[in-house]
């Protein structure tokens, strides 16, 4: 790991208190699994202490050539992966509208049938042989990002008996606190299944569900290659510091 | 009507479902050849200072059963209680110490193993010192948004009888969920999602 982005000068004060009504609840029966693995308990408040204000940065030493580009990251030389091919690009913010640089994201999906690359995944479509399905960049100076894919197809799981997830793709963000860290998916502007699905739904205000729908972007197509989705990512927002009695000596 | 604040909304969570291992411990889940080596699986390396210590964890269910598809990640400070990161505003952090790890539930076992140092003591807000502690992130099918904890070491009692945030909590047979003793080579914490034994999570 190292700093980069020195620039600007780090925060350091404590991140705006998180809104747990616009984030889904732990428990929500209708998504099974969460039955069991929701505490039941109420969380205990703490007002963020310097365990949760700082957090890794991760440098750009990080990333190999082709960590953005899950079309060829996987694929043999001169092969690609079979799909729709598409850019994902966007923003990630903070809850005051500043860019988040040196942001890490990390992104994970299935194949164009549907089907992941992972040992207890059954699903009867087949593998892509040059489909991996991870990949990941870092945040520019204002917080933008892009990365190459191909869509993601839909799937069956086993929640009801004839559940299906909508095209998504998995993203995990760090922010500039381990606070902020977050992990949330995508969905793809016009998809039916998105308004079907019982982990999309929860989330209790449709509002916020259309905060995760990527937005078909024509303008950022590369004509007769790949088209484009914006997809912004919000992170907390961080308090100011300037009437705080602090004494990290700063 | 009244001036807008015009901040933005945080970007709702969403499970990171089963295959979380695709993208964030890909060689974990047998993807080679993409990442060199899985981030976060080294905290440590031969010039580390401090104590060296294993960490060894499971996430429990509600009905006890070890969660063999959970990610966790651990933050801390170093052995002389300074983050590395570039809001720690106190000195630098031991540059041969990462402070981050990450590791995914064996699929069998549900068992994970952190190799790290035994932090030092931070301070709380007002200058109190809090006693050692390793601040944990847990997410996995199932979980809707990531729960945060921390744990606390068995063997520092005086600092944990001291120390703000436990002292925050109500219920005080529930502290004892936040303490991990050694056995053995390791600390062992053992992770309640719910339940008479649940481990106390923080809105941080």
């Amino acid at each position: 790991m190292s700093v980069e982005h020195t620039d600007r000068r780090p925060e350091t004060g404590a991140f705006f208190q998180r809104d747990r009504g616009w984030h889904p609840p732990a428990l929500t029966p209708a998504y099974k699994t969460s039955v069991l693995r929701s505490p039941q308990k109420a969380l205990l408040s703490l007002d963020n202490t310097l365990s949760e204000i700082t957090g890794p940065v991760f440098g750009h030493d990080l990333l190999g050539p082709l960590d953005d580009d899950l079309i060829h990251n996987f694929a043999k030389p001169g092969e690609s992966a079979i799909g729709e091919r598409i850019i994902v690009y966007g923003r990630v913010l903070d809850e005051r509208g500043k860019g988040v640089p040196g942001a890490l994201l990390e992104f994970w999906q299935a194949n164009a049938g549907g089907r992941y690359r992972h040992r207890k995944e059954g699903y009867l479509a087949a593998l892509d042989p040059n489909f991996g399905g991870c990949g990941r960049t870092i945040a520019d100076q204002d917080g933008g990002y892009a990365f190459r894919t191909i869509k993601p197809g839909p799937y069956p799981w086993p929640n009801g008996v004839n559940d299906w997830r909508p095209a998504h793709i998995h993203f995990s963000v760090f922010g500039h606190g381990f606070a902020q860290r977050l992990i949330t998916q995508m969905y793809f502007e016009g998809d039916p299944l998105i308004w079907l699905c019982p982990i999309v739904k929860t989330i209790p205000d449709r509002a916020a569900v259309e905060t995760l729908i990527a937005a078909l972007d024509m303008q950022a197509t590369i004509p007769m290659d790949a088209r484009a989705y914006k997809f912004d990512i919000v992170l907390r927002g961080r308090r100011s510091t300037m009437f705080e009695n602090r004494l990290e000596g700063n | 009507m009244v001036q807008a604040l015009n901040r933005l909304k945080e970007s709702p969570s969403q499970t990171a479902g089963p295959y979380v291992h695709i993208g964030l411990t890909p060689n974990f889940a047998e993807i080679t050849g993409v990442y060199d080596r899985d981030l976060g699986d080294a905290m440590v390396n031969a010039g580390t200072k401090g104590e060296r210590i294993g960490v060894r964890v499971r996430v429990l269910d509600g009905t006890g059963t070890p969660l063999r598809d959970a990610l966790v990640e651990i933050w801390q400070a170093d052995h002389a209680g300074l983050y590395n990161s570039p809001s720690e505003r106190r000195g630098t952090a031991d540059p041969n110490f990462t402070g981050w790890g990450r590791k995914a539930t064996d699929m069998e076992t549900g068992e994970c193993l952190f190799e790290t140092v035994k932090p030092g003591r931070v301070p709380f807000k007002d200058g109190r010192l809090m006693a050692p502690h390793i601040t944990f992130w847990i997410v996995a099918r199932g979980i809707n948004l990531g729960l945060h904890t921390r744990m606390y070491f068995a063997d520092e009692e005086a600092a944990n009888g001291e120390d703000p945030v436990l002292a925050r909590i109500e219920h005080r047979q529930r502290v004892a969920t936040l303490v991990a003793a050694r056995k053995g080579d390791a600390y062992v914490f053992d992770i309640n999602l719910q339940g008479e034994r649940e481990t106390v999570f923080f809105d941080i």
